[in-house]
């Protein structure tokens, strides 16, 4: 041992240059490397099957309500997506949404008040809900499933029991009379139209959520950290990762979306059924899945779950196109996603073997 | 090879030195009257089974616990650390067994996790992947893609990756917690060959090991440890690879052994006389087993 060890050279240092054996790399190879690459490949063939079968789903009208469905479920599953990177779930984003329109059309009605300020109010309550998930997460150690199940069943109980307190109804008062209810319908629920196709605001909201949220993922320290606390919590921390701030800030990042979508659900309907949302927290996560997300956490992407969106937007809206019974609508949502993550996982392992 | 007449001159204080070091938990003493210093450009190893007190040694030096007896010195100033992150502004690096890296994440992430390079709010990726990538070939490792998760290295690169970041980031003192513990014989020599590079940098290593093969190839100095006590402390010159090995192996327990097989009847007997034989061939006898001055 000593002997080799001695005569060996020790290899010199070299100057980084152009490797040879990156050749073998194509470009398809790299792009294959890429998490959202199966749910991409998801989505153009379901747009196929539907463009095939539906001629109603060819128009751009169409078009543009897929993509407006895509984004009321897009914008939650953008910070979902984030924090199943950072290795945690929010179980409770779903009612979450509901909660914040509720507090913002009843706080804005019971004082009277500009809509502004209820929409201010709802967005400390959404981000004091994520607060509390993350800070219960990272204190207690318990895992995240159970902490946002006890607090999804706890929202959708106040949601309904207050609502019922405050009204007297299982939804709230119309408030488009209320001061400030038009330019906050402008900012969260308004459309435009171009070249006669009419485009709804939430899809500019959700490209540019959707670009600010790689780009920080991506390109920052905070994205780093996410990656990094999602990978493994313990090495994180022992380089410094200041591993409970950035699980907490994930939390009241889904809670800061679940507020945005809840302020497109008031401002677009007037009135706010109690009930509602239960069931959408299962939507985001599916979405931020197909999109590549590893459940396990520390491997993702927010464009992945964009497209996962996508998928969901177009099943939702291309059956009604191919004019196929509605009821059998979860069936195919449900094959479609577990056809759309086995691809993903087989595209992610032929990927990983090409490396 | 470098031997150990390469020392650094006398007048320059070690960058690391413990005398008569101790520390109890309560009334359970884990390690009496050590002795141990490391300076700029040697090896100092520090061998022991499980038990004998290295967790503890590490720990004291990198800054998690502090001595109860004795000084610890860092270039000659006395020092008592209240954290990790102290001994680190001193220079003080410790490369632990699980190595702090996130599997999934790339190569260049994880060299600068928890210390990123930030140009405006992003970061500056480009001279991030150039750093990573120059660091590694420094140190002799020379990676087809600085992208590729850092999983999918091999457990001595990894090893590596973990070194020449820590060396990166300012490490005067290395300690290394059983780098090849858990590495095949081909990994350890892999090992091996970044620990003397990081030597000829200049760097001091304190290079934990159960593996006196794996310690005397690189070592300048020998700490031996048995139940929190200073078993012995050689420089290279002072002591052969056998009579580690030796040492390591309980040598005078050997030779206990050796009597009871002897004592427990005649098919006993010849095993007894080739241990026998095996103690007297590795120099036993020859080896005191006192602290050296």
């Amino acid at each position: 041992m000593s002997t080799t060890l001695e005569t060996a050279p020790a290899p010199r240092p070299r100057q980084p240059v152009a490797d040879e054996r990156m050749a073998r790399r194509s470009l398809l190879s790299r792009l294959l490397t890429r998490p959202e690459v199966g749910a991409l490949l998801g989505a153009i063939v379901i747009y196929i099957v539907f463009f095939a079968v539906a001629p109603p789903f060819r128009e751009l009208d169409s078009l543009s309500s897929v993509l407006y469905v895509s984004s009321t479920f897009g914008i939650p599953a953008v910070a979902v997506a984030l924090l199943m990177i950072g290795g945690e779930f929010d179980l409770s984003a779903g009612v979450a949404v509901t909660s914040s329109a509720l507090v913002a059309s009843m706080f804005s009605y019971q004082f009277t008040a500009n809509m502004w300020v209820g929409v201010l109010v709802s967005l400390v309550v959404a981000l004091l809900i994520g607060f509390i998930n993350g800070y219960l997460v990272v204190k207690t150690g318990i895992p995240s499933f159970l902490v946002t199940l006890g607090t999804f069943f706890m929202l959708r109980g106040l949601n309904l029991a207050i609502t019922k307190a405050i009204t007297g109804n299982v939804a709230t008062n119309d408030v488009s009379n209320m001061d400030g209810f038009a330019s906050a319908r402008r900012v969260f629920a308004s459309s435009f139209s171009i070249g006669g196709v009419s485009i709804r605001i939430t899809l500019l909201w959700w490209i540019l959520f959707v670009a600010v949220a790689t780009w920080v993922l991506l390109r920052t320290r905070i994205g780093n950290w996410i990656f990094a606390v999602g990978g493994n919590a313990a090495s994180a921390r022992a380089v410094g990762v200041p591993v409970n701030r950035v699980k907490i800030g994930l939390f009241m990042a889904v809670g800061f979306m679940a507020w945005f979508t809840g302020m497109h659900i008031l401002f677009a309907f007037n009135t706010v059924q109690s009930g509602v949302g239960i069931g959408n927290e299962f939507i985001y996560i599916v979405a931020a899945v197909v999109g590549g997300c590893l459940l396990t956490g520390g491997y993702g992407s927010v464009i992945g779950a964009a497209i996962g969106a996508f998928i969901f937007g177009m099943t939702n809206q291309g059956i009604v196109y191919a004019g196929w019974n509605p009821d059998w609508f979860y069936f195919f949502l449900g094959a479609l996603l577990l056809g759309a993550i086995l691809l993903n996982s087989f595209v992610r392992k032929r990927a990983e073997a090409m490396r | 090879m470098t031997t150990t007449d390469k020392a650094p001159a006398a007048t320059a204080a070690p960058l690391v030195r413990l005398t008569d070091a101790g520390k109890n938990y309560g009334n359970i003493l884990a390690l009496r009257g050590v002795n141990l210093e490391v300076g700029a450009g040697e090896v100092t190893c520090v061998l022991g089974d499980n038990g004998a007190g290295k967790s503890t040694l590490i720990k004291i030096i990198a800054g998690l616990h502090q001595h109860s007896t004795g000084t610890y010195e860092v270039e000659g100033q006395e020092v008592h650390f209240s954290s990790p992150r102290e001994a680190l502004d001193h220079g003080i690096a410790t490369v632990y067994q699980d190595l702090a890296v996130v599997p999934l994440m790339p190569v260049w992430r994880n060299f600068f996790l928890g210390n990123e390079v930030k140009k405006g709010p992003a970061m500056d990726i480009a001279f991030m992947r150039k750093t990573t990538k120059k660091e590694l070939l420094d140190m002799g490792i020379d990676l087809r893609d600085v992208d590729q998760p850092i999983g999918t290295l091999s457990g001595g690169e990894r090893q590596c990756v973990a070194i020449s970041r820590a060396v990166y980031f300012g490490a005067k003192v290395l300690i290394l917690d059983e780098p090849t513990a858990a590495l095949g014989v081909k990994q350890s020599g892999v090992v091996l060959r970044y620990i003397i590079q990081a030597r000829e940098r200049g760097l001091g290593v304190i290079f934990i090991t159960h593996n006196p093969h794996h310690a005397y190839p690189v070592g300048d100095r020998f700490l031996l440890l048995k139940r929190g006590q200073s078993l012995g402390y050689y420089g290279k010159s002072e002591v052969t690879r056998d009579e580690l090995t030796a040492l390591m192996a309980g040598g005078a327990e050997l030779e206990e052994l050796s009597h009871e097989l002897e004592q427990a009847g005649a098919g006993s007997a010849d095993a007894a006389r080739l241990l026998g034989e095996e103690v007297h061939e590795l120099g036993i006898d020859r080896v005191s087993t006192g602290d050296k001055p």
